[in-house]
């Protein structure tokens, strides 16, 4: 029982964490699935998400600031794919990629030039950030929120792709982008659909990582970000399951390394960020399009 | 370069380091001026590993993020090997002196920066140059962080000195120094681009499947590009090394392989000349040019709005998203720029394709 | 087997998870001979040139090059994917050349949709060619120490555009040429291999009657002056019926017919198959 309650705040911290992941890693593997773009400014839009809320909360409610973040973070999604991604459709795809890379500058040079560089206190959410009591492990609420909000989500999710219209115009896109635009789907409202999807996702990711990890810097999207991208490739780009799967793995494993750390007699903890990356070269190199992407063969 | 261009080039080469000389003996390190001689040795150590970059991502196809790691196990290199051994004791206060108890000359310790970069450029390359395009990107990028979370492993501290800072190390005394270095690592990668091999290169970049066909091994080929590409990060890891006076692995992170990447994108995909010219010109707005965007400024009564501490970074950013967006070929497209060319005004035949697919 | 094979393609099977693109087929090809390859669209052609070409490891059977075994089956019939190695190690003792070392060896080859390097001149594009024949290291390459074999490259890279009437476009963009020149570009790029066996995809697709025509004069030329053999896949029934030797033909991966022009051209099955008929046996 002591070793059960002394480890259990590393499970329950693993699967909030993964929950967060996944909810940045899906905007990445849709628009992965339909543009074939790694979308850097991913991570900063989820950091931007945590600035807004900063800002916001100290002048108006909680609950008003909220809904106010999400659609924030949805109009600057939108936005960037509109002036960034969009100019550059018919560019090679490494254009784009840069577009993304600038992009991703650009927002960590503004949240610098707002913030001053000092890392902003994230303000506690009622109910939300309270502190609870899980079978004699004490933890945020927010953890245990965490894993349930994300499946219910992401089922939404499936749901909205599977049953609808715009769903079935955002699989044919990933399916063949060329042909999908031949057939009559307005590829556009396709794409920002997609970038709107990702950004709420990631706003609300950004409300639950930020009410654990309190302090909001400039340049805290990046780690977040690459991790979830990686939990996007590890799954299988392009998947949606793949990329829950993925992200939650990721974010059990990290913090299976803490809990490790305890045991080991060499201090393990600094690559709790690395992790990530073995597991991902490791899969790539067995499994190369991911857990359940689909195996692509070149046409001679 | 073109026969014909050689002895106009190389006085044009000697001219230069007498004009660098020249300034780094009359500018006073309190004038304003002294900025540019910061901007010039640093431009120049950017130069080199943007070229590095520039022979993978342009010229052989391969889109590797890994350049910052490979400039960190240079550094790295360079700096725990040439540590005066009196020294070692204050530097490495928290490993009793650390392991290494010997120093090698500076020039040892920068060419084997360059080799203990491509040892682990070779190795990393058996398993991750299989993969193609995003993934590479993404298995590159991955292992330098791995190599950072590595070095700042307080295990290895007697080698690394942990997460702590690396310093009392020689250091350049002239600018000539990384000008020269860098001048002969970057002519180096040309001969390299301009001989049998580099052909084969851009044609692995063209079509995979062509120049295999053509019977171009294309493990190997990769393996080649990726290793002398990483040789040439480590050196100039050691250059900067050497410009910074201290070394600390969180440094080199993934932001720093943007910077190089956009480097090379704004002076054109495929082009020597012009990541050269956009090291400086990228150094120079961002340490320099636009630093008074930083500072309040009032005219009259007026004080201008906006400008403040990180301004500076801001208008930076915008500027690179101009260039991205509407400038796509960056300074130099895919074209190198050539003395006959702007002496004569003839212009060369405008190559089409584009190399950045 | 005769004692001037160059190429035999024996008893090969290519299949694709449940498609058998290729079924049980033998070619023979002949020193000096050109042979085509013929069969409706989707009938396994360029799969059975991508197993001689080393890009598909075959499900079942063999191919010998002038009489040496240079591919074999894989056990499981597992499709090579490219570059990603996930079948090495696994297979050590089978024979599964990589396309590099199958152009090493003396074979070389056209692609249906051309596949010339796009950011460079003709010329460098059959510069590109001599690679494989280097002698210099990395080292001396990249130090330029090779100044004698450098020049004998783009003398021979040259001398090879001169004979096939080339040096006119040589410095041009591969690309930015008209098709038909295209097309002989990339047969130029591949004879700067120095082929023994020179493999053609199409090499008549989308050219009109002149072009094809010419075309036909000048794949007759360089198999006589360059003493090569050719195989070839082609839908022009013209240019095939002039210059073959002897045409096989293939319908749903199978071997429905083989022989001379005249025997195919009146082969009811060969007509059936084209037209669409039904086989009434």
């Amino acid at each position: 029982m002591d070793w059960f309650s002394r480890n259990l705040p590393y499970f329950l911290a693993g699967i909030s964490v993964g929950g967060q992941y996944a909810l940045i890693a899906i905007g990445y593997t849709m628009v992965y699935g339909i543009l074939r773009l790694i979308n850097f400014a991913h991570g900063d839009i989820f950091m931007v998400a945590g600035l807004l809320m900063v800002y916001l909360s100290a002048s108006l409610p909680v609950f008003l600031a909220i809904p106010l973040v999400i659609i924030l973070t949805v109009l600057i999604g939108f936005t960037v794919e509109r002036v960034a991604y969009k100019p550059l459709r018919q560019a090679p795809r490494m254009s784009v990629m840069i577009s993304a890379i600038g992009v991703s500058y650009l927002l960590q040079n503004l949240a610098l030039y707002i913030t001053g560089g000092l890392a902003q206190q994230y303000p506690a959410i009622p109910w939300v950030s309270d502190q609870i009591t899980v079978f004699g492990a004490s933890t945020k609420r927010v953890t245990v929120i965490t894993p349930f909000l994300t499946i219910i989500l992401v089922i939404l999710l499936v749901i909205l792709i599977k049953k609808t219209k715009i769903g079935m115009a955002m699989r044919a896109a990933s399916k063949d982008f060329e042909t999908s635009q031949l057939m009559g789907i307005r590829i556009n409202s396709v794409i920002s659909t997609t970038f709107i999807i990702g950004s709420f996702l990631a706003a609300i990711g950004s409300l639950l990582f930020f009410s654990n990890y309190t302090g909001v810097t400039p340049t805290i999207g990046t780690m977040p970000g690459l991790k979830a991208f990686v939990a996007a490739v590890f799954g299988g780009i392009g998947s949606i399951p793949g990329a829950v799967i993925g992200a939650f793995i990721i974010g059990i494993c990290e913090n299976m390394i803490m809990m490790l750390n305890q045991y080991v007699r060499f201090d393990i903890s600094n690559f709790k960020d690395a992790f990530a990356f073995l597991l991902l070269i490791i899969i790539l190199l067995f499994k190369p399009t991911g857990l359940f992407g689909e195996k692509q063969t070149d046409k001679v | 370069m073109k026969k014909k261009e050689l002895i106009p080039g190389l006085i044009l080469i000697a001219a230069l380091l007498v004009l660098l000389r020249y300034l780094e003996l009359h500018i006073s390190p309190q004038s304003q001026w002294a900025m540019l001689l910061t901007v010039l040795k640093k431009g120049s150590i950017y130069a080199l590993v943007a070229v590095s970059m520039n022979l993978l991502n342009g010229f052989t196809g391969l889109f590797s993020l890994g350049q910052a790691g490979f400039m960190m196990i240079g550094a790295y290199t360079y700096a725990v090997l040439t540590i005066p051994a009196e020294q070692r004791e204050m530097v490495y206060m928290y490993y009793e002196g650390g392991i290494i108890r010997f120093a090698l000359p500076s020039i040892v310790g920068i060419i084997l920066a360059g080799v203990v970069a491509a040892v682990f450029a070779f190795l990393i390359g058996l398993p991750v140059l299989r993969l193609k395009s995003d993934y590479l990107a993404i298995a590159t990028l991955g292992f330098a962080e791995i190599m950072r979370a590595l070095f700042q492993w307080d295990t290895l501290g007697p080698l690394t000195n942990g997460s702590n800072m690396l310093r009392s190390y020689p250091t350049f005394k002239t600018i000539l120094y990384p000008f020269i270095v860098s001048g002969v690592c970057i002519a180096l990668i040309v001969m390299l681009i301009n001989s049998t091999y580099g052909r084969a290169f851009k044609a692995i970049r063209d079509d995979e499947i062509a120049a295999e066909a053509m019977g171009i091994n294309l493990a190997h080929h990769k393996r080649i590009a990726f290793t002398v590409s990483s040789f040439f990060a480590g050196i100039s890891g050691a250059l900067l090394a050497m410009f910074q006076t201290n070394v600390q692995a969180k440094s080199f992170n993934s932001a720093m392989t943007y910077e190089i990447l956009l480097i090379v994108v704004i002076g054109g995909i495929g082009s020597v000349t012009g990541s050269v010219i956009s090291s400086f010109l990228f150094i120079a707005c961002s340490e320099w040019l636009l630093r008074f965007l930083d500072e309040t400024h009032v005219i009259g009564d007026v004080t201008l709005p906006l400008m403040r501490s990180g301004f500076r970074k801001v208008v930076f950013s915008l500027i690179i998203m101009v260039i991205v967006l509407f400038f796509r070929q960056g300074i130099m497209g895919n074209r190198e720029f050539s003395f006959t060319r702007l002496f004569s005004g003839r212009s060369k035949k405008s190559k089409g394709g584009k190399a950045d697919e | 087997m005769s004692n001037d094979s160059v190429l035999r393609i024996d008893n090969v099977t290519m299949q694709f998870g449940g498609v058998i693109a290729v079924d049980n087929v033998t070619i023979d090809v002949n020193k000096g001979e050109i042979v085509s390859l013929i069969g409706p669209n989707g009938a396994g052609k360029t799969t059975a040139f991508n197993v001689i070409t080393g890009v598909y490891a075959p499900t079942n059977g063999a191919v010998y090059f002038n009489d040496e075994k240079i591919i074999e089956n894989y056990p499981q019939g597992k499709m090579r994917t490219m570059y990603k190695g996930e079948n090495q190690g696994k297979y050590r003792q089978v024979l599964s050349p990589t396309p590099d070392r199958i152009t090493k060896l003396g074979i070389a080859r056209t692609f249906q949709n051309i596949r010339l390097f796009k950011s460079q001149t003709v010329f460098e594009n059959v510069l590109i060619a001599q690679h494989l024949r280097r002698t210099s290291n990395l080292l001396s390459a990249t130090l330029h120490l090779n100044g004698k074999e450098e020049a004998q490259m783009r003398k021979d890279a040259r001398d090879l555009l001169h004979i096939l009437e080339l040096d006119d476009v040589a410095d041009e963009m591969a690309t930015s040429l008209p098709y038909g020149k295209q097309r002989r570009v990339e047969i130029a790029r591949a004879m700067a291999t120095k082929p023994s066996l020179l493999l053609l995809d199409e090499p008549a697709a989308g050219m009109n009657p002149q072009e094809t025509d010419e075309l036909t004069a000048f794949i007759g030329r360089i198999r006589d002056e360059f003493g090569l053999t050719i195989f070839m896949i082609e839908h022009h029934m013209d240019l095939v019926m002039e210059i073959s030797d002897r045409i096989y033909v293939l319908d749903f991966g199978k071997m429905i017919a083989s022989g001379l022009p005249e025997e195919i051209q009146s082969n009811r099955r060969v007509i059936e198959a084209y037209l669409g008929g039904a086989v009434d046996e």
